[in-house]
C-alpha cells in the first residue's frame, strides 16, 4: 500500500492509507496508530484511527511538523510488517428494524431523500437488488460487522460488514442531512453501518433502532460504569433482529440496570478471514453463542 | 456562595481550555472558541489561565452575585454593567454581593468571555468543565446555562489590582474583511486548478449557521471536482470520501458549494472531503466573526503558519507581562 501523507494545518498530520475502504487498509491504519502510540513521540497529543486513514494531532512547539512527518513515514515499514490480527470482542447488538421512531423521523425529512415515496430501508433494499425488506434485513443481520472507526460524535461506531465485496451493501447518504436522528438509530451511508450514540443531525439512511445504550456520560448504565464509551475499533458486532415486545423488554432491563449485552473475547486474523470468510464468520458466531 | 443566573443571554456556556485526548472517540476538545480572550479574562481576575468562565454569544447574561468578586469581560465588545453602571471590557472590576452584572448591546465581535475570581467551579468531566452539549458533557448537566441556575465559584485566588487592564494594542479583533490563513492540503487535489484559484480569490461571507461545531461560509463560486470514479465505500457525490478524521480548522465543502470550517466542538470525522485547514493562529478569530462578515481566505505555507503561531504566542506573552 502507498499511504498518502498530508498536513491538516500546523497541528495535524493526516494519512490516507487507501482511497477505498477495505479491511486491509483498516489494519494498516490500526497498526500505524498502535505504532505511533507505542513510540511515545513527544508532542503527539491525539491519535485517531479511522476506516482507511488516520490522523495525528501534535503540538508544533514541541515537535516540528516535518520531523513528525518523517517519523511517521519511518513507522510505516514497521506497521506494514505487523501481524494483521487482534484480540478483540464480539458483541450481540439487538436491532428493532422498521421501528416507529425512526419511521416518524424519516417521514418528517422526506423532502431531503432520494426516494420520497419509500422508507429508507425500502429504498436501500431496492437499490441493492433485494426483492423484499425482509431479505434485506437478513443480509444486514446475517453476517458480522467490524468496528472500523469510532467518532463523528461521542462514541459512534462506523461498522464494515464482513462479507465479500460483491455482497456488500452500499447506499447514498441523504441528499441533505437531517437536523434530527433518534438516539440509538442504526444508520447506513456508503458502505458503513453506524449506531447514532446521541440524538442529533445525521445523513445516514435509518433502518431501525437498538435498545442498547453505547454512550452514557452519567455512567449509570451497568456496562458503561468503567468508561462512558462502549465501542473500540476492532470490535465485532452481530445484529440480532428483535420485535417490539423484545425491544420494550430490553429497554426496561436497561432502565433496571440488568441489561447485559452478550460479549465474548475472540481473536481475529485477517489472513484467516481472507482465506475463508464464511468459515471465519461461523467460528466467530460459535464463540459468541457458546454456552 | 454561588452566582444566580437571572437571564442566560444566548448560548451562554461554561468553558475552559477544553478536554483534549478523546477525539478518537468522537469527543472533541471543546473549550473557549477564543482562547486568548478567556486566558486574558482569567489573568485579569487573578485566576489560572485555564479556569472556567462563561462564553456568551451576541447577548450577555444577567447574573446576581451572592459574594464579592472581581470580574473581567474579554473578547467581543459586549459592554458590562454593574447595577446598570457601565464598566469597561478587557478590564478588571469588582462586583459586590447583592449586585447584578448585566450587559449592553454587542458592539463588535461575537463571543464574550466572562471570568470571575475563583473561576466557575462545576464538576469537571473527562478533565474539563467545558460544556459539550451534544455529548451532554461538562457545564451544568451538559447543557447551556439557564435562568435559575446557580454557578459555584472556586477559591484560592491571587489578589489583583482594581482597574487592571489589557493594553489597547494587545486587544486583537478579526478586522474587516477578516482574513483567515489557510494551509492547503488534505484533499486539495480533489478540486480543479480553477476551483483552487477561485477559493482564494472570492470573498466569502459568514453564514447564519455558525456555531461551536463549525462556521459555514457563502457567496463564493462553486468548487468543481477533478473527475474520478468514486472509491468503494465513499458515496456517489464527488465531494464524498471514505469516512475519515477531520482536523480542527479543516475546511470541508459538501457538494462543493458552502465551505464549513470545523471548530472546537467539531464532529471528529465523516465523509466529506476537505481542501485544507485554517492555521492554528487564526482559530481564535473565527469565533469572533458575526454572520454576514466578509472573509478572505489567504493561502499560506507551513513556515508562515508556524511564524503566525509564534506571533500569536508572543501577543499572549505580552498580555501576561502586562498583567503580571
Amino acid at each position: 500500500m502507498t499511504s498518502r501523507y498530508t498536513f491538516g494545518g500546523d497541528e495535524h498530520i493526516f494519512v490516507e492509507v487507501e482511497e477505498a475502504m477495505s479491511l486491509e487498509a483498516f489494519f494498516v491504519s490500526l497498526s500505524m496508530t498502535n505504532a505511533v502510540r507505542e513510540a511515545g513521540i513527544e508532542g503527539v497529543t491525539e491519535i485517531c484511527p479511522a476506516n482507511a486513514s488516520f490522523q495525528i494531532k501534535f503540538d508544533p512547539d514541541v515537535i516540528r511538523p516535518d520531523d513528525l512527518m518523517a517519523e511517521l513515514k519511518r513507522l510505516e515499514a514497521t506497521a506494514e510488517s505487523a501481524e494483521h490480527a487482534l484480540d478483540t470482542r464480539i458483541v450481540e447488538v439487538p436491532v428493532y428494524y422498521q421501528d416507529p421512531w425512526t419511521n416518524e423521523t424519516l417521514m418528517r425529512f422526506r423532502e431531503r431523500h432520494q426516494d420520497p415515496d419509500a422508507t429508507d430501508i425500502e429504498y436501500a433494499a431496492s437499490i441493492n437488488g433485494y426483492d423484499s425488506v425482509e431479505k434485506f434485513i437478513e443480509a444486514h443481520s446475517g453476517a458480522p460487522w467490524f468496528v472500523s472507526m469510532v467518532g463523528f460524535v461521542s462514541g459512534l461506531p462506523f461498522l464494515y460488514q464482513m462479507v465479500e465485496r460483491q455482497r456488500q451493501i452500499e447506499v447514498p447518504k441523504y441528499l441533505r442531512p437531517r437536523t434530527d436522528t433518534p438516539r440509538l438509530t442504526v444508520g447506513y451511508g456508503g458502505c458503513f453501518s453506524c449506531i447514532y450514540s446521541v440524538r442529533g443531525a445525521g445523513g445516514y439512511q435509518m433502518f431501525g433502532i437498538t435498545p442498547m445504550p453505547i454512550f452514557d456520560p452519567e455512567q449509570k448504565v451497568s456496562y458503561l460504569q468503567d468508561f462512558m464509551v462502549f465501542f473500540r475499533p476492532g470490535d465485532i458486532v452481530k445484529w440480532k433482529p428483535i420485535d417490539r415486545a423484545e425491544y420494550d423488554e430490553a429497554v426496561a432491563e436497561v432502565q433496571a440496570g440488568t441489561f447485559a449485552p452478550r460479549i465474548k473475547n475472540v481473536r481475529f486474523s485477517l489472513d484467516e478471514y481472507n482465506a475463508d470468510i464464511d468459515g471465519t464468520n461461523a467460528k466467530l458466531m460459535g464463540a459468541l453463542y457458546a454456552d | 456562595m454561588p452566582i444566580n443566573v437571572i437571564s442566560a443571554g444566548i448560548a451562554t456556556t461554561i468553558q475552559d481550555l477544553g478536554r483534549p485526548g478523546y477525539y478518537h472517540l468522537g469527543i472533541p476538545m471543546g473549550g473557549a472558541m477564543d482562547r486568548l480572550a478567556l486566558r486574558a479574562a482569567n489573568l485579569l481576575v487573578g485566576n489560572d489561565e485555564g479556569a472556567a468562565g462563561l462564553e456568551s454569544v451576541f447577548v450577555g447574561p444577567e447574573l446576581e452575585f451572592t459574594e464579592d468578586a472581581m470580574v473581567a469581560v474579554c473578547g467581543a465588545e459586549l459592554p458590562p454593567k454593574v447595577d446598570g453602571e457601565p464598566r469597561g471590557t478587557w478590564t478588571a472590576f469588582p462586583v459586590k454581593a447583592g449586585q447584578v452584572l448585566s450587559f449592553d448591546f454587542l458592539k463588535a465581535g461575537a463571543r464574550a468571555y466572562i471570568a470571575v475570581s475563583g473561576g466557575i467551579n462545576t464538576q469537571p468531566k473527562l478533565g474539563s468543565r467545558s460544556t459539550y452539549a451534544i455529548g451532554a458533557l461538562g457545564g451544568i448537566d451538559g447543557r447551556a446555562v439557564q435562568p435559575g441556575d446557580t454557578l459555584p465559584l472556586g477559591t484560592g485566588v491571587k489578589a489583583v489590582k482594581e482597574g487592571l487592564a489589557v493594553p489597547q494594542e494587545l486587544r486583537r479583533g478579526p478586522g474587516s474583511p477578516a482574513e483567515l490563513r489557510v494551509l492547503p492540503g488534505l484533499y486539495w487535489h480533489r478540486i480543479t486548478e480553477a476551483a483552487q484559484k477561485n477559493f482564494f480569490e472570492d470573498t466569502w461571507k459568514v453564514a447564519n449557521e455558525a456555531d461551536r461545531m463549525g462556521y459555514r461560509f457563502q457567496g463564493g463560486r462553486k468548487l468543481d471536482f477533478v473527475a474520478r470514479e468514486q472509491p468503494f465505500g465513499a458515496g456517489a457525490d464527488p465531494s464524498n470520501i471514505t469516512d475519515a478524521c477531520y482536523p480542527y480548522g479543516s475546511i470541508q465543502v459538501p457538494s462543493g458549494t458552502e465551505p464549513i470550517v470545523l471548530h472546537r466542538d467539531a464532529v471528529s470525522g465523516g465523509g466529506y472531503f476537505m481542501l485544507g485547514t485554517v492555521i492554528s493562529a487564526d482559530m481564535d478569530l473565527i469565533g469572533q466573526l458575526q454572520p454576514h462578515t466578509p472573509v478572505q481566505f489567504v493561502r499560506v505555507d507551513m513556515d508562515t503558519a508556524l511564524a503566525a503561531r509564534h506571533d500569536r504566542a508572543a501577543v499572549m506573552n505580552a498580555i501576561r507581562d502586562a498583567l503580571a
